[in-house]
């Protein structure tokens, strides 16, 4: 028996060792991938330990990494990023990240070919369905879960349903993949997408950069998505090929497979979207923001601190000053794009602008350090939250856009476009 | 597995910053994390709530984050279980496996007021409001996972079983 599947359930069943899946199936899947950071991982490791496990599945499928309160930002800190680093030791963990190996983790899996594409990977981090850009099943769990596959290797599922969103049209000037999810999660709502796999596919994907996809996938999740993939091709192959070590497949959905829905966006009609405080699903286009001063722009975070992120700012920022009083913070997700941005200029370019320049860290996005906020104070940033207290005190606000909108935004001291530059 | 408490009330989309803000998951003790609580949504919750009370909120509780100090604060905090009309599913997930119940119901948030004393029974899914005599209905929860919540989640649950 064998019918049409969506690229989800592909990955599933074939994990599954199952000929097809159906949603609403429970499936146990091997899993190729489990991550933790150092602010889930210790947890997990309590409940390894707990569960008297004495070996983890496979050292090289398993990545912890230290990013969230790095570089350590008090004792507690530095106890629960020593935790990682002991077990890591202990069971010869192959991808452990700290200190100036590490970047944000969903950067920086992608960009040493740990995860692949058609993987099945779970994260404890709820962006961990990041890496359904490159074609793979990827969510975020908790620890429990986490430490689960550590002991055993395997996982369970319910098969999603899947949420089809197809891009049509042209882009307009200064609209990114950032633009696109956010557009899509004010359609939607935060839980528009609750339990589903979401599939970004049509013209406008296709030409996206894996970046800008990277984008979009990392915010499936606030759609309430399990995950948020995208068919791989040419473009994913390109990023892929010369980073993998070892064996991938690229799954794709058929034709006439079925979807709960399916939404079609006319891209023609998207402007740069702002999402207001204190929800993702607060947009507005950038058109009818009226005058918003901020006091904080991030530009950084797993969602958009690449390279192409920091070129896009660069090349707003070149020759511009921050406006006088506000804060710009740039965080290059990984020790590579930081390299990188060092190689190219773009660091000079943020120095001379006025910005600070920090490591990457995931740091202010969840309000942990390095650029946290005062009562009442503003911040517009590149990240993926807005919630209350998100970045700082309960009566601070976050904005959230795209790096061009950013960049923008801290020379005009309030929120704004490229184009009125 | 019946559960008896005073409710407090929530609106929809209660994220995992609200439940347990970020600045605190630099620890994971259960005590730490009960003092904060759902700090952000209301900064006294942590000193009002009592033990056994009931969490009533509108849909799509616990979006954001993973982290499971989420359903651990709740725990902690002495919250008995939380309902409403749907989970984010993440936070659904961890629920369960750190033994803290919780019910969907549609029409409990319309049904159910701020400091009403209401009962939840696992077995049927019944929820009756005892300060009003309303009644209403939810998931109820099958046995093997209420086994799993009185042993205290997923983890403590199998090291049971495993030790029997």
């Amino acid at each position: 028996m064998s019918r049409p599947m969506t690229i989800s359930e592909k990955i599933l069943a074939d994990h599954a060792g199952l000929d097809y899946v159906e949603p609403g199936q429970l499936v146990e899947v091997k899993v190729d991938i489990a991550l933790g950071n150092d602010i889930t991982a210790p947890i997990a490791i309590d409940i390894f330990k707990k569960a008297g496990a004495k070996e983890v599945f496979d050292r090289e499928r398993i990545a912890l990494v230290a990013d969230h309160f790095t570089p350590n930002k008090d004792i507690k800190s530095a106890e629960q990023v020593r935790m990682l680093r002991e077990f890591a030791e202990e069971h010869a963990i192959l991808h452990f990240y700290e200190g100036g190996d590490v970047g944000v983790e969903h950067c920086l899996l992608p960009e040493k070919g740990i995860v692949l594409p058609g993987d099945v990977v779970i994260g404890a981090d709820s962006h961990t369905c990041t890496y359904g850009a490159l074609g793979a099943f990827a969510t975020g769990v908790g620890s429990t879960d986490l430490a689960a596959t550590m002991i055993t290797g395997y996982t369970w599922f319910k098969v999603p349903e899947t949420l089809k969103l197809v891009y049509e049209g042209e882009l307009r000037p200064w609209v990114t993949g950032k633009d696109l999810i956010l557009y899509t999660i004010g359609d939607i709502g935060v839980d528009g997408a609750l339990y589903m796999a979401m599939e970004f596919c049509g013209p406008v994907i296709e030409r996206l950069s894996m970046a800008e996809r990277m984008t979009m996938s990392n915010m499936a999740i606030e759609a309430g998505g399990k995950a948020g993939l995208i068919n791989p091709d040419e473009i994913t192959e390109e990023y892929c090929s010369k980073r993998a070590k070892r064996p991938y497949k690229l799954y794709k959905s058929d034709e006439d497979a079925q979807y709960a829905r399916v939404i079609t966006y006319d891209c023609s009609n998207i402007e740069p979207q702002i999402a207001m405080p204190h929800l993702p699903e607060n947009t507005v286009g950038i058109s009818e923001i009226g005058t918003i001063e901020l006091n904080q722009v991030v530009i950084g975070s797993c969602t958009n601190g690449r390279i192409e992120d920091l070129e896009m700012a660069a090349s707003i920022l070149k020759g511009k000053k921050v406006s006088k009083g506000l804060r710009l913070i740039v965080l290059p997700a990984t020790p590579a794009i930081w390299s990188e941005a060092l190689d190219r200029g773009y660091l000079r370019t943020f120095l001379d602008a006025g910005a600070v320049i920090g490591p990457p860290t995931c740091g202010p996005c969840l309000g942990g350090h390095m650029g946290i906020l005062a009562k009442g104070e503003r911040a517009l940033s590149t990240t993926n939250r807005n919630f209350v207290g998100r970045m700082g005190h309960p009566e601070s606000e976050v904005y959230l856009a795209s790096p061009a909108v950013a960049a923008a935004s801290a020379i005009l001291g309030r929120i704004g476009s490229p184009e009125e530059l | 597995m019946k559960f008896k408490g005073q409710v407090w009330k929530f609106g929809k989309n209660v994220d995992t910053d609200a439940i347990i803000p970020a600045r605190y998951l630099n620890t994971s003790d259960p005590g730490e994390l009960a003092k904060h609580c759902m700090e952000d949504a209301d900064p006294d919750f942590p000193k009002k709530v009592k033990k056994g009370d009931i969490i009533v909120a509108e849909k799509n509780f616990g979006c954001g984050s993973s982290r499971e100090h989420a359903p651990i604060a709740i725990k902690a905090a002495g919250v008995s279980c939380v309902i409403a009309p749907s989970f984010a599913r993440i936070f659904y997930r961890n629920a369960f496996n750190m033994g803290l119940p919780i019910f969907e119901c549609e029409d409990a948030p319309e049904l159910i007021s701020e400091g009403d004393e209401i009962e939840v029974d696992a077995d049927t899914g019944e929820i009756v409001n005892l300060t009003t005599g309303k009644r209403m209905k939810a998931q109820p929860i099958p046995p093997f996972m209420q086994e799993l919540i009185s042993d205290g989640g997923l983890i403590a649950h199998i090291l049971k079983k495993k030790s029997l």
